[in-house]
């Protein structure tokens, strides 16, 4: 596949990032969105088309790569990172991006994700969580609700279900963050920050499986309940959310609970977000927060700077380079004990 | 003899005057507890034989515990070291001469050696206890259970202690810890070898704590000095040394050789060079020297497991890097997923499978060659893979360079089907001048006009390879099915065939780039043996020893597995039999079967274990009469 149009990166567009590809994904997927906001965002960021690399496994989240006018990979399932991995330790200035689901990123790829995090390999994973199987047509995956009855767990599902973030922040993953397929703006920004992130980003996105599984964001997207059911994150204030602004998060001990603004309780009494934090309990703090007794935090829960796994691999190139001098094949070969026959003579021979 | 002044070994006694008789090639094991040092007692013998000019070959063998218990059976460590003065294709069939540190080692060892060989013991450790150890009801030094042999029983223990009484800022137990070269000292004694090698590594390798070195020093010494003083190693023998070509030599074992071979080929492309590993058994060398080279701009990965190994290997192909994996059998188990991608993608890598004992978990530390079809076959759908096989430690060296030569070739992954038994086995090797090796032609492709990511070279069939970066090439490229060409995902029936023809016949197309078989022996006759990887050497032995008995045998050792030797057919039917000999129960036979149609016999073992001489001759005799 390929598209040859060629632009200088000042003018690109959206349009130059749309393969020719059709997107085959169910009418009303949350997919089109995130593809939308991708394609809106990658213009803006001032990355040469050809240095930008898309990298999935298998699902449904998977086919994005097919569908973006850049360099990809549509690979196996679960093993996108490790695909992003070798390529960013052979070419560390381009700008990857790995498309995943819940399926494919934290059951067949779980021990990938963890260690690409791990390493802080400089790449960016969106992780669509819709919370099903989608592409093997509505089986319960490994974000499903306890209980959750799907066509694999008829009676529901008996396991305790991951949560993302807390696993990305268990990761030492240094860029964690959370957004929603329909709400575009949020959604952009959290994506452009995600691509200036030096290490890996993890950014899981709540989209709705129109087919398997409707209803599981409603809290988030319906325009009625969401602002009061979620926490829009921004560093250095307060932590207030509600329709009218008169909720908030307060600590009580290492518990944070939610508060009403008024009758005695101001701002000051919040809890401040701060994105920087080296330490991550803040950030786990937040992830651990959701319904039925909290807002779903959504945002940037960590931004920190650590050196990447490329910039380390490289240094010690260098720095055994500095010690040793450029590889000298003659050199090497004689890094042993050597002996040398001088007469000729006729043996056997070898 | 002056640098042995001063020690004294057995006060009182002087040397002895000894005889010197010439032998051709000799073979000596140590064998001791897997702490007793063996492994390096063994590569210091043979070290010091090669400085002298010897052809050496050897077999180490440990066990794949650690620290198993000390002192049984499961703990022995053996190293047997082949040394000659003619050419030697293997370590030798039976030893000659086995040094046992302790009972378990002489128990485990003795079946092999030959019946009248010698045995030297380290009497000290010859106890009540490590005897029930080793599951002796009574001493075999002292009944007569080793009738025939030539026992000699020293008390290494004793006399090493004794020499190093005056050493100070040494415990007890780091003086125990020189007894293996007291024993190797004796053995240098025996062997008429000088210690200068040896001495000279200990001086290197201790450099910081010199009273280990001096500890070290004088136990070496005063083994040579007890031999010279001793009645019973009046006799000694002597290897001259062979002739060869002029050159340059070192020992190198496969493992190392695979790792010159890689970095050779990426520095002679200009490309960086991914490994992207897991460690396994016996295949982590490969990783150790690798990831000491890194002047060489060469990119180690440890990954989190095989798999990961495997998919960092196609993404660093997919960014233009020289990328290889090294593994064993068990990893192949878990790369086939990804190796099966890279047959679909269509990228140059590399994948390196030192084969070990299976099936699962096996034998890790003993030597098969049971992984050919797996290989060949072990993915779902039709996945051509080519597969090569060095035959000698040296030869991995080569082997990894043609691997790139022809994974770049023809855009495709290349198996390197190695060993256990080449990866820690040793040979001379006449160091080359790099800039007299073949160097990889790479091209990245950067123009855009007419491109498609599955446009194909006419001749090779390879699809371009594209470095990301380059403006204007944007594309897409996947596991799904797609229509050749273009690339575009496709399920169409013509479109799938069609891509499932070019693969196999872009595979079949290596044919043309790689050399025919070559024969050892007579045109055509009564027999062709016919072998693949390490068995080389036991089977071109046991050809000479036929060949010289008059038979009329002929030996081909197929390094190219996949494809075959274009002339592959028509050698085989040059001879009224075919002999197959391998270490698995008959896969390359089976190839053979299906691709010529030809009926051969076979000659399988499966016990962790090379072949001997001696079995390969046997069955020689047995067709050839
Ligand atoms: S199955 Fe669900 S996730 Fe998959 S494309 Fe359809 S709506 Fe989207």
């Amino acid at each position: 596949m390929t598209d040859t149009v060629q632009r200088p990166t000042a003018s690109l567009t959206r349009k130059d990032f749309v393969s020719n590809q059709e997107v085959r994904w169910c009418p009303g997927c949350g997919d089109y969105s995130i593809l939308a906001q991708m394609q809106k965002v990658l213009p803006e960021l001032g990355i040469p088309r050809e240095k930008i690399v898309f990298i999935s496994g298998i699902g449904c989240s998977s086919r994005f790569p097919y569908y973006m006018n850049t360099y990809g990979i549509h690979s196996i399932h679960g093993r996108a990172p490790t695909l992003a991995t070798g390529l960013a330790c052979v070419h560390p200035d381009l700008s990857i991006w790995v498309v995943t689901g819940d399926g494919d990123g934290l059951s067949i790829g779980g021990n990938h994700l963890l260690h690409c995090l791990r390493r802080n390999v400089d790449i960016n994973i969106l992780l669509f969580n819709n919370r099903i199987y989608g592409l093997t047509k509505g089986q319960y995956s490994p974000t499903s609700r306890p209980g959750h009855k799907t066509k694999s767990s008829p009676m529901g599902t008996i396991e305790q279900s991951f949560n993302s973030l807390s696993v990305a922040l268990g990761a030492e993953g240094t860029f964690v963050a959370r957004a929603v397929d329909v709400h575009t703006k949020q959604l952009a920004y959290v994506l452009k920050r995600a691509a200036e992130h030096k290490g890996t980003s993890f950014v899981e996105i709540c989209q709705t499986c129109i087919v398997f599984n409707p209803h599981e964001w409603d809290y988030v997207t319906d325009a009625d309940v969401k602002d009061d059911s979620t926490l829009m994150l921004e560093h250095g204030q307060p932590m207030i959310f509600g329709k009218n602004h008169d909720k908030g998060i307060r600590l009580n001990g290492l518990k944070p609970e939610v508060v009403s603004l008024g009758s005695g309780v101001t701002e000051a009494n919040l809890l401040v977000h701060d994105e920087f934090a080296e330490d991550p309990t803040l950030a786990h703090l937040l992830s651990r927060m959701g319904p039925p007794n909290f807002p779903t935090p959504v945002g940037i829960f960590r931004c920190v700077e650590k050196p990447t796994y490329s910039e380390l691999m490289l240094g010690q190139v260098e720095e055994m380079t500095r010690q040793r001098g450029a590889g000298d094949l003659v050199k090497l070969y004689r890094q042993a004990d050597i002996w040398v026959v001088n007469e000729a003579s006729e043996g056997n021979g070898r | 003899m002056s640098d042995l002044v001063g020690v004294v070994p057995s006060p009182g006694k002087q040397p002895v005057d000894s005889i010197l008789e010439e032998v051709d090639t000799v073979a000596v094991r140590f064998a001791g507890d897997s702490g007793d040092g063996m492994q390096l007692t063994g590569t210091q013998f043979t070290n010091a034989s090669a400085v002298l000019g010897n052809d050496v070959s050897t077999l180490p063998d440990f066990p794949a515990e650690i620290r198993a218990p000390a002192g049984t059976l499961a703990g022995v460590s053996g190293f047997q070291v082949s040394i000659s003065s003619h050419d030697i294709y293997t370590p030798g069939d039976a030893p000659q001469v086995l040094v046992a540190m302790n009972p378990a080692a002489l128990k485990a060892n003795l079946p092999d050696l030959e019946p009248e060989g010698t045995i030297i013991v380290n009497s000290d450790n010859f106890t009540p206890p490590n005897l029930k150890k080793a599951g002796y009801d009574s001493n075999p030094v002292e009944d007569d259970s080793l009738r025939g042999h030539q026992v000699i029983a020293v008390p290494i223990s004793t006399l090493n202690r004794n020499a190093l009484e005056d050493i100070e800022g040494l415990s007890n137990k780091e003086k125990d810890r020189c007894q293996n070269f007291f024993a190797l000292g004796l053995t240098f004694w025996m062997y008429d070898r000088t210690l200068d090698t040896t001495l000279k590594w200990i001086q290197e390798k201790f450099e910081r704590r010199p009273e280990v070195a001096e500890a070290n020093a004088r136990a070496l010494k005063a083994g040579y000095h007890y031999g010279e003083t001793t009645e019973a190693f009046r006799h000694r023998c002597r290897v001259p040394r062979m002739t060869v070509q002029p050159g340059t030599y070192r020992k190198l074992t496969g493992n190392e050789a695979m790792a010159l071979g890689l970095v050779t080929a990426a520095r002679r492309a200009g490309q960086t060079l991914f490994y992207g590993s897991y460690p396994i058994t016996p295949a982590s060398d490969i990783l150790h020297e690798l990831a000491a080279m890194k002047n060489f701009d060469v990119r180690t990965f440890q990954a989190e497991d095989e798999i990961a190994a495997m998919g960092a290997v196609i993404g660093a192909a997919f960014g233009g890097a020289f990328a290889v994996t090294g593994t064993s059998g068990p990893g192949i188990c878990l790369k086939s997923e990804a190796m099966n991608l890279a047959v679909a993608l269509e990228l140059p890598m590399v994948i390196i499978d030192v084969q070990r004992g299976g099936p699962s978990t096996g034998l890790p530390t003993k030597t098969e060659q049971t992984d050919l079809l797996q290989v060949m076959f072990g993915r779902n759908g039709e996945s051509p893979m080519p597969v090569l096989a060095p035959c000698a430690p040296a030869d991995c060296f080569t082997m990894a360079i043609e691997a790139f030569r022809l994974a770049v070739r023809a855009m495709h992954p290349v198996v390197v089907l190695s060993d256990g038994y080449l990866a820690n086995s040793s040979e001379p090797w006449r160091i080359p001048d790099p800039e007299e090796l073949p160097a990889i032609e790479v091209r990245h492709r950067t123009d855009p006009e007419g491109f498609f990511p599955y446009i194909r070279d006419e001749e090779t069939l390879a699809r371009p390879w594209v470095l990301p970066g380059t403006p204007g090439l944007e594309h897409r490229i996947g596991g799904l099915g797609k229509q050749d060409v273009t690339g575009y995902v496709s399920y169409d029936p013509q479109d799938h065939e069609h891509m499932v023809k070019i693969q196999a016949e872009k595979v079949a197309r290596l044919a043309n780039a790689i050399p025919e078989q070559p024969v050892f022996g007579p045109e055509k006759g009564d027999l062709l043996v016919v072998g693949w990887g390490s068995t080389f050497g036991a089977i071109r032995s046991a050809v000479m020893d036929a060949q010289s008995a008059g038979k009329s045998v002929a030996h081909a050792h197929i390094r190219y597995l996949n494809p075959f030797p274009r002339n592959l057919g028509e050698v085989l039917s040059r001879y009224r039999q075919v002999l197959v000999a391998e270490m698995n129960l008959g896969q390359l036979a089976m190839l053979l079967n299906v691709r010529y149609a030809r009926r051969v016999t076979q000659l399988n073992k499966v016990q962790g274990r090379p072949f001997k001489i001696a079995e390969i001759l046997r069955k020689i005799n047995e067709i050839v009469r």
